[in-house]
């Protein structure tokens, strides 16, 4: 088979139709488990955003095997740089709800303090799963940085950086995969093709027969994978992987999926996706894809699925509660962590603006002082 | 102590910083064996290899965006931009990436690295290898931005400069690279940020300048002496974050202000200067407030003397404010 060819594992009837890794239920139901989350955080979110208790939030649904199936052939040790559809990465690896939710809400207990939007998350730990912005396609050089330190101290781990379509058309993929290819760096490029850019088709983003075979311009393989099937995105990466950790360069992987929700809570699709498009790839649904290959190894009953998605959602819930009840943050972090210390400008407007604060008895102002 | 010009200083204090600090990398264009279009790496490529040194392809994007990556992952990235004219095209990762990182990730992610880029005209350079870009750095909470004088300071400021714990704009004075010779301490040492020099001691009016523009003043200043107006010179060396409180009692010293950059004047530094003399110090204030600055054009190439304020334009707005 070509590399360019549609690369897949699990048939739609969930039988395994290319090389089946026969990998351990328990890996198995955590991929499973996991996706279900991202799922039930996703719905969660959306009905919190609609109920006004949260301003926005970005949907997942049917991009769920491209996020888990990647996080699966990657090491604690290793880095990710993602994008705004990614947080699946990060739960696979044990970041809790919780920790995602506080951003969600924008609280005291965030990674970053409020100060970004929602979904914007940051964490250090059990991966470096690397602080997201809203511009496009900046993250992807800076996986390739990341990766030439790694391979300057001769260290065995990969950057994967993650991204949409659209991005392939930025300043950043560029730059990011030529320099990746000069330096044969550690780096394994996730281009999630997920059909739209925003509004904007991939037929109007690019004249290229793929997104994969960019990768030929840059000196690298390109392969493209089912995305909505998870083993075969576990099985791309983890060759892509192994491959960077042996030292032989960067892969590009176009993982080939489809967005079933909008862009984001502020985005309606229906406006511009055709209907049927829709109803085609819901026939694909990653999620049912892997419990129909989950059963054919006697792993997934209806019951079952059932009975692990309420419980998904009862987590998700609980992180609900425990984010909701968390104060906002002081008004002092409006002025910390823009340099290692506060300058003496910062200290001033900061002391300005608690002062003003203190005289019309905000009770949010905070303590009214600098912790240092 | 040896007497180097400006851009042996730079290529000392980079000597310095890799020699002592294994996870300090310099790169750019042409900065590997060519040793950078105006020298200041030449030999480095040869003494720390080029794992250390090197070139990277022509994409001012790719070499910063690539720098914040270095600088997340435990590096000390001192990357070289050819020509600050060129930043352009990294702007996006400088002000929405390297000088977000802290704030956005609470402190989890940081960008400990130095940009360095030769500014400013004198050199027939044009519209594009002239340019004064401060102000757009300047501009941006998390950004710290540095511009020497001479060479004592290029060398402490830039080792000051990688060892911050942020990202820093270094801009080098490319008119005083070689037109500067002064001694230089051998070895180690750092000149703090955020600190201000004064250049020349004086009572009758405040001059503030930083870079090009400090050898410009004190030379308005010597003859202005001569007409018996005693200049204080004030060389601001950081301009982001700026020694405010050094700016307003040098300004209350005299009473009489004026401020030179060759940047354009319209939301140039200059104003900011005079907007925090207005708004803390006016009643000390015996003189409006002089700018003497580049116009609020592009920059001229054949006519390049006629734009840059000369100690010419600078002694006119000395004695306007001595006078007034």
């Amino acid at each position: 088979m070509s590399a360019l060819e549609l690369q897949s594992v699990i048939a739609p009837d969930g039988s395994a139709a290319g090389h089946d890794p026969r990998l351990c239920a328990e890996g198995l139901l955590h991929c499973y488990r996991t996706m279900l989350l991202v799922r039930a955080f996703d719905d969660v979110a959306l009905k919190l955003q609609r109920s006004g208790r949260i301003g926005f939030s970005i949907p997942n649904k049917g991009v769920e095997a491209c996020q888990v199936g990647a996080a699966s052939a990657l090491e604690t040790t290793d880095w990710v740089f993602p994008s705004y559809r990614d947080f699946g990465v990060a739960l696979y690896h044990g970041v809790t709800p919780t920790e995602m939710m506080h951003n969600m809400f924008g609280n005291d207990r965030d990674s970053a303090r409020g100060r970004q939007m929602p979904v914007h998350f940051s964490f250090d730990k059990p991966i470096r799963f690397v602080s997201i912005s809203s511009p496009l396609g900046t993250q992807i050089p800076q996986a390739v940085g990341a990766a030439y330190a790694m391979k300057l101290r001769g260290e065995k781990h990969v950057a994967l950086v993650s991204f949409g379509d659209g991005s392939t058309s930025t300043l950043g993929f560029h730059s990011g995969m030529n320099f990746a290819g000069v330096w044969k760096a550690p780096v394994v490029f996730l281009c999630q093709n997920n059909g739209y850019a925003i509004s904007c088709p991939v037929e109007e983003q690019t004249a290229s027969e793929s997104f994969a075979i960019k990768a030929k311009a840059y000196g690298m393989p390109g392969v493209r994978v089912d995305g909505n099937d998870l083993l075969a995105m576990r099985q791309a990466t983890a060759q892509a992987v192994a491959r960077a950790r042996r030292g032989d360069g960067p892969t590009l992987i176009e993982a080939v999926t489809f967005r079933m929700g909008g862009h984001s809570t502020s985005d309606d699709p229906t406006r511009y996706v055709p209907k049927e498009l829709v109803e085609s790839w819901a026939k694909k649904d990653p999620v049912a894809r892997f419990e129909r290959y989950l059963a054919s190894r006697q792993l997934w009953t209806k019951e079952q699925g059932e009975a692990l998605y309420a419980a998904a959602v009862e987590q998700v819930n609980a992180a609900v509660r425990e984010a909701e009840a968390t104060p906002p943050p002081k008004l002092e972090s409006i002025f910390t962590d823009i340099y290692a210390s506060v300058p003496a400008h910062l200290r001033r407007q900061g002391q300005a603006a608690f002062e003003l604060a203190a005289r019309k008895g905000d009770a949010g102002a905070g303590a009214g002082k600098f912790p240092l | 102590m040896a007497t180097l010009t400006m851009v042996q200083a730079v290529n000392d204090a980079l000597k310095v910083a890799m020699r002592r600090d294994k996870g300090v990398l310099v790169f750019g264009e042409d900065v590997g064996p060519k040793g950078g279009v105006f020298l200041a790496t030449e030999g480095l490529t040869k003494e720390f290899g080029k794992q250390r040194c090197f070139d990277t392809p022509l994409s001012e994007d790719g070499i910063v965006g690539t720098a914040i990556g270095m600088a997340l992952n435990g590096l000390k990235p001192v990357a070289e931009i050819q020509f600050q004219d060129f930043i352009f095209p990294a702007f996006d990762q400088i002000v929405s990436e390297a000088a977000k990182f802290r704030y956005r990730s609470g402190g989890q992610y940081t960008v400990p690295m130095v940009i360095r880029t030769p500014y400013g005209g004198g050199i027939r350079g044009g519209l594009y290898h002239s340019q004064s870009g401060e102000a757009y750095f300047c501009h941006t909470p998390g950004l710290k931005v540095v511009i020497p004088s001479t060479p004592e300071d290029a060398k402490g400021l830039l080792l000051a400069s990688i060892e911050d714990p942020d990202p820093v704009i270094f801009m080098e004075p490319k008119a005083l690279y070689r037109t500067t010779k002064s001694e230089v301490p051998e070895g180690y040492y750092t000149t703090p940020l955020s600190t201000l020099r004064t250049a020349r001691t004086g009572k009758d009016v405040t001059v503030f300048c930083y870079g090009a523009m400090v050898p410009v003043c004190l030379k308005a200043a010597e003859q202005a002496a001569e007409k018996g107006i005693d200049c204080l010179v004030v060389d601001l060396r950081t301009l982001l974050p700026l020694d405010e409180e050094g700016v307003l009692e040098a300004a209350r010293q005299t009473g009489r202000v004026v401020i030179v950059h060759e940047a354009p004047r319209f939301c140039g530094f200059g104003g900011e200067i005079s907007a925090m003399i207005a708004e803390n110090i006016i009643e000390y204030m015996e003189a409006p407030v002089a700018r003497v600055t580049g116009f609020d054009t592009p920059f001229p190439n054949t006519l390049e003397h006629h734009y840059m304020p000369d100690a010419r334009r600078v002694l006119d707005a000395i004695e306007h404010v001595h006078g007034y």
